[in-house]
């Protein structure tokens, strides 16, 4: 029952936002929402609920490994949107605050799914409920950046769909019943269709890697990650990429069971190594530090992907980093947004001298830029080391030092435009802004209470979490 | 059965090839309309006359056969255009690639195994050759209605598809993913009109700002 909850106090937001009257009361159903849900997520943490085998929904080890991760990154973002929606009383909020609410909800929903259908409608809706998120400034490139989102994001959601009903006929090519809950196709192993699976298993990464973010198919990233405002780039970034990652690994647990399971890690460690490689040379390019951060997200769904591809001590490690990777993005995309608003540019030719301007926040973009190019003591350095011993481990050298190569260019790449935009002089223009935007303890402490849970997770990462990461691991990996 | 219903999902084929070759956004959309209609009768020949089949088929029909398709008319004559003009890929060749990825598909679709009440059927070549007609008109055009009208064909391909599970299924999952398509279709829409109103032009050429 609890884990309905997940769902239905968002979703219920949602509607209440919808209808509320007053622009200036309604963003706080944002935090409120956000500390319900993350009361609700910590709670069933620490006292995992029994899931029954043919549940359609339910808060399973794997969700309860990663989803109480978006939920602290919503609640952070719910509170910096609060004071964020304070400066921008210009524009309406309703739509934008009851999809935000809505967007945490299909969250819940998705990386709680255990039926085929279902995950990809929770998916598919929180690509549509994330829409309006983007074009909130309505300027014209707003819309640019939306109408790319919604081409790409949308074949790739047609994609998986296809990928899905591929999946589905496998499963009743096999003599199956037609119960598409993940448990029972796993369950089904080697009775599933081989070509039917493995035609499903392209289709599924190309659609959810998509989602993810994943090279080639990051295209719609730089733009939507630059346009949006900084709380729906951070909820973007660390929830919908990591509800993607629940789909691919529990799509990946029943391919396995299927017998392809060294097909699919080689495809998923091919795909993670040019996504971090790609990353790397975009990040070297790029000018523009909004820009900087999608590029930095695709380098870490490559992380991801890598590690889901190295058996259970790597996707260990890429749960560990699925929450390193939400709570540093999430400080670095609000830090970032302060500084946008305070300098009123976004590149490196027209930014600069940022430390003088507003020095809590560049304080925490940097701070923030070594925690997440895995600097100790930060988590990103732990869970990023695990995976290299993961590949060591399964004799993927090749892959370790080319992952090992990714990380120094993305260090260099992401040294050069934080310091490019943090150091120098101040421009004129950027004085007279500041006044309009002042930093206040609203858009500075989320930012703060990110970076520090980041360090908490790589100083003493609390056995609750690891002991649920162990189950998930159990769960993706039954041992027969 | 078979028979109507592989005559349908020829007329679906043949409808891949019309929007491909169309160069008046009129007759595309017309074009899509149709096979939207076509696809939605095609739940009720292969089921049994059952009351939620019917609806799911009078969703099928009104929200591809005449909402969208309205949706898309209003779009072309709010933004002033009838006519695609200069496309990346042109009419004659997108139609070679049509042509090509039927006769790709009908060989592809030998390749993987159908279980025997579907082996006599079309519906894996005419979803795999109207994916591939989505495609081509997705990269294919420029203007912004004429990408809504490839996806369309898209999804289009994954509804038929998706007729082969369709004893299996349970109705719920269809009706969440045709909900969430038909939402999907009107989000694209509303975003269409704000283009048209940010750029003064529905020319996806012209979105050009955000590159590196």
């Amino acid at each position: 029952m609890n884990a309905y909850l997940l769902i239905i106090v968002p979703m219920a937001a949602a509607a209440l936002a919808a209808l509320w009257p007053g622009d200036r009361t309604r963003p706080w159903l944002l935090p409120i929402t956000g500390a319900a849900h993350v009361v609700l997520s910590v709670w069933m943490l620490i006292a995992p609920p029994a899931v029954s085998d043919a549940a359609w929904l339910g808060f399973d080890p794997l969700a309860r490994a990663m989803l109480p991760a978006v939920s602290i990154l919503f609640l952070c973002c719910a509170v910096y949107g609060l004071n964020y929606l304070r400066l921008r009383t210009e524009r309406p909020n309703r739509i934008f605050v009851a999809c935000l609410l809505a967007v945490l909800g299909l969250l819940s929903a998705g990386h709680m799914a255990r039926h085929l259908g279902l995950l990809w409608i929770a998916v598919e809706g929180v690509t549509l409920a994330a829409v309006p998120l983007l074009h909130f400034n309505g300027t014209p490139r707003a819309y640019e950046a939306t109408w790319k989102y919604l081409l790409v994001g949308g074949t790739g959601i047609a994609l998986s769909l296809l990928g899905s009903f591929c999946l589905g006929y496998a499963s009743i090519h096999g003599g199956g019943s037609g119960d598409l809950t993940f448990h029972a196709l796993a369950a089904q192993g080697a009775g599933l269709s081989r070509p039917w699976v493995l035609a499903a298993w392209v289709l599924l990464l190309a659609g959810y890697g998509t989602k993810m973010g994943l090279a080639p198919m990051h295209t719609w990233k730089p733009d939507a990650y630059g346009e949006a405002p900084a709380i729906v780039g951070a909820v973007l970034a660390g929830g919908v990429t990591t509800v993607a990652f629940v789909a691919l690994l529990r799509i990946r647990a029943v391919v396995a069971a299927a017998g392809v399971g060294p097909v699919v890690d080689r495809t998923l460690l091919v795909i993670g190594l040019f996504s971090m490689v790609v990353a790397a040379l975009f990040l070297l390019g790029t000018r523009d530090f909004k820009r900087m951060l999608a590029y930095s997200s695709v380098e870490h769904m490559g992380i991801l992907a890598i590690g889901a591809a190295l058996g259970g001590a790597g996707v260990w490690a890429a749960l560990f980093h699925v929450w390193n990777n939400s709570l540093t993005k999430g400080a670095l995309f609000l830090s970032a947004g302060n500084i946008r608003r305070a300098a009123g540019a976004r590149t490196m030719d027209e930014v600069g001298g940022m430390a003088a301007i507003t020095p809590r926040s560049a304080a925490i973009f940097v701070t923030g830029m070594f925690a997440v190019t895995a600097c100790p003591p930060f988590g990103p350095f732990f869970s990023e080391l695990r995976i290299l011993r993961a590949a060591f481990a399964t004799g993927n050298g090749i892959a370790a030092a080319v992952f090992l190569g990714s990380l120094l260019f993305v260090f260099f790449g992401l040294t050069r435009v934080v310091f490019g935009i943090v150091d120098g002089r101040p421009r004129t223009a950027a004085r007279k802004v500041r006044e309009r935007f002042p930093e206040t303890m609203g858009v500075i402490l989320p930012a703060v209470a990110l970076l520090g849970f980041s360090l908490l997770l790589g100083l003493a990462t609390p056995s609750v979490l690891i002991e649920a990461w162990d189950a998930a691991v159990i769960q993706l990996f039954p041992v027969p | 059965m078979t028979a109507t219903l592989n005559v349908l999902v020829g007329l679906a084929m043949g409808l891949n090839l019309v929007a491909l070759g169309s160069s008046r956004l009129p007759g595309l959309i017309r074009a899509v309309a149709l096979q939207g209609a076509v696809l939605g009768v095609m739940p009720v020949l292969m089921h049994a006359m059952d009351w939620r089949v019917t609806l799911v088929a009078i969703a099928t029909v009104a929200g591809k056969g005449l909402v969208i398709p309205t949706l898309l008319r209003r779009a072309m004559r709010a933004a002033n255009i009838e006519r695609e003009i200069d496309p990346f890929i042109g009419f004659v060749p997108s139609l070679l690639l049509g042509a090509g990825g039927t006769i790709a598909a009908v060989a592809l679709a030998q390749a993987l195994p159908l279980l025997p009440e579907h082996a006599g059927t079309l519906l894996v070549p005419g979803s795999l050759a109207s994916v591939l007609t989505g495609f081509v008109l997705l990269i294919g055009r420029t203007k912004a209605i004429s990408q809504v009208c490839g996806y369309l064909i898209l999804e289009n391909g994954i509804f038929l598809f998706g007729l082969l599970l369709i004893h299996a299924t349970p109705l719920l999952v269809e009706a969440g993913i045709l909900l969430d398509l038909t939402v999907g279709v009107f989000v694209i829409g509303i975003i269409v009109d704000r283009i048209q109103r940010a750029f003064d032009t529905l020319d996806t050429r012209k979105l050009t700002v955000l590159r590196e």
